[in-house]
């Protein structure tokens, strides 16, 4: 189970959103733009402070009101953001290893594989800057797998991408939920491909989460 | 005479010698304090901006009587620890420091703030401990901020005069550095050694300088190539 009680206040914009879905699966992660969804994707991933609880599989990541037990580095998620945040003084071979590095032996996938899969091979010596957007935010996606993630956090990975990287990343995906049963968190706006994987539907609207759908088989 | 004489040279080998030892001292301290100002959201964070950027303002010769009582015989320190710093080179370092510290932590921190928060929450993701994502992305990604913050704090501390005068008194061998020496040789009227000395300070801050701007040029190469 991934549990959550999130409250938030940031300007004119509230956050209280309370959920619980199973830990396997897609869960897709559903709303208007500003309803609050990458917010929310932080708050799961310990990058934003907040008042409520949060847990996974039993494992307390936050207690209430504010006692932080996991920090961020300590969650075992990956995060692919909506704009690959990659580093930009490192190449992609020294980008895609960062987190494997730091968290040896859980990697779910072989090195190779992942490089393979997300069509990366050719570029391992280059430095993010000289990458097209689809490049990038694939060198993101491998670079999130590679760090072995219990929970897969995705924001929009596929909203600023070419068509070519949309179909090298969607199979992908695929795969992961497939063979590799990791439970992702996926956020988006629009009706895409992913959502064709999404095994439910997190409903927000206006900082809350309005419903969670079970997808009928 | 000879020239220049022995005791210019001594001269110039204290003010590297302080110099150099200042600027480490002072990327050592103002690493946390520029990292903290480009982080915090607290509001005490003005009042120590204020603070660091006191001596860009303020009469060196205000900053040195101050030091001179507050490290001098009958000052805290004195009190506390017996020992007086006042006209020694120990208290020299402590003079260069306060004194260039704002010209350590302002690039520093500028730096810092341009290495953004969403490379650091990735590096956290990826299960970088604080410590370890400020070591691997923030410090190398601030690494033009560096060798500004390096460069304006020694070269800072080679031009000082007022602070030097103060709590260093200009005792030679010891405490008596360049700037002082020029103005020593000048007010004996003895224009060529202070040519020689005035020359090659010049020299030494073009070419510091050319080093620098080399440099950035280069880390900035690496990054877009």
């Amino acid at each position: 189970m991934i549990a959550c009680d999130c409250q938030l206040a940031r300007g004119r914009f509230s956050l209280r959103a309370t959920f619980e879905v199973p830990a396997q699966g897609v869960t897709r992660l559903f709303g208007p733009s500003g309803c609050g969804k990458t917010t929310l994707l932080r708050c799961i991933a310990g990058l934003e402070r907040f008042s409520g609880s949060a847990s996974f599989n039993g494992e307390e990541w936050q207690r209430a009101p504010h006692h932080v037990a996991r920090q961020a580095h300590e969650r075992g998620i990956g995060l692919v953001f909506q704009h690959a945040a990659l580093f930009p003084h490192l190449s992609v071979e020294e980008n895609i290893l960062y987190g494997s590095a730091r968290r040896a032996g859980r990697a779910a996938m072989p090195h190779g594989e992942v490089v393979e899969l997300t069509g990366i091979g050719h570029l391992l010596d280059r430095r993010p800057k000289t990458l097209s957007g689809g490049e990038r935010q694939r060198v993101a996606l491998a670079r999130a797998i590679l760090c072995g993630p219990r929970l897969l956090l995705l924001d929009e990975p596929l909203a600023s991408l070419d068509l070519d990287s949309r179909t090298m990343i969607f199979p992908l995906l695929e795969r992961l939920k497939r063979e590799l049963g990791i439970p992702m968190i996926y956020v988006s706006h629009t009706r895409d491909e992913v959502a064709r994987l999404a095994d439910r539907v997190m409903m927000m609207e206006g900082g809350r989460i309005e419903a969670v759908l079970d997808r009928l088989p | 005479m000879t020239f220049p004489d022995a005791a210019d040279l001594a001269a110039v080998g204290i003010t590297l010698k302080l110099a150099t030892i200042s600027t480490l001292a002072l990327l050592v301290i103002a690493m946390p304090l520029a990292w903290w100002l480009a982080r915090t959201r607290a509001r005490v964070k003005v009042i120590v901006e204020a603070i660091v950027a006191l001596p860009l303002i303020l009469p060196p010769t205000v900053l040195g009587f101050y030091l001179l009582l507050a490290l001098g015989a009958n000052g805290p320190l004195a009190k506390l620890t017996g020992h007086s710093l006042a006209f020694s080179f120990t208290g020299l370092v402590a003079g260069s420091i306060v004194y260039s510290l704002p010209f350590v932590v302002q690039p520093l921190r500028d730096a810092f703030i341009a290495v953004g928060e969403e490379v650091m929450d990735a590096a956290a993701t990826l299960g970088a401990s604080p410590m370890d994502r400020f070591m691997s992305i923030a410090v190398p990604l601030a690494r033009p901020g560096f060798i500004t913050a390096a460069v304006l704090g020694f070269a800072h501390t080679v031009g000082e005069f007022g602070v030097a005068l103060m709590i260093g008194g200009s005792i030679p061998g010891q405490t008596r550095v360049v700037s002082i020496a020029i103005y020593e040789q000048v007010e004996m009227g003895r224009y060529d050694g202070a040519h020689a000395l005035a020359a090659g300070l010049i020299a030494f801050s073009f070419v510091v300088l050319v080093v620098v701007y080399t440099l950035n040029r280069n880390a900035s190469a690496v990054r877009i190539g």
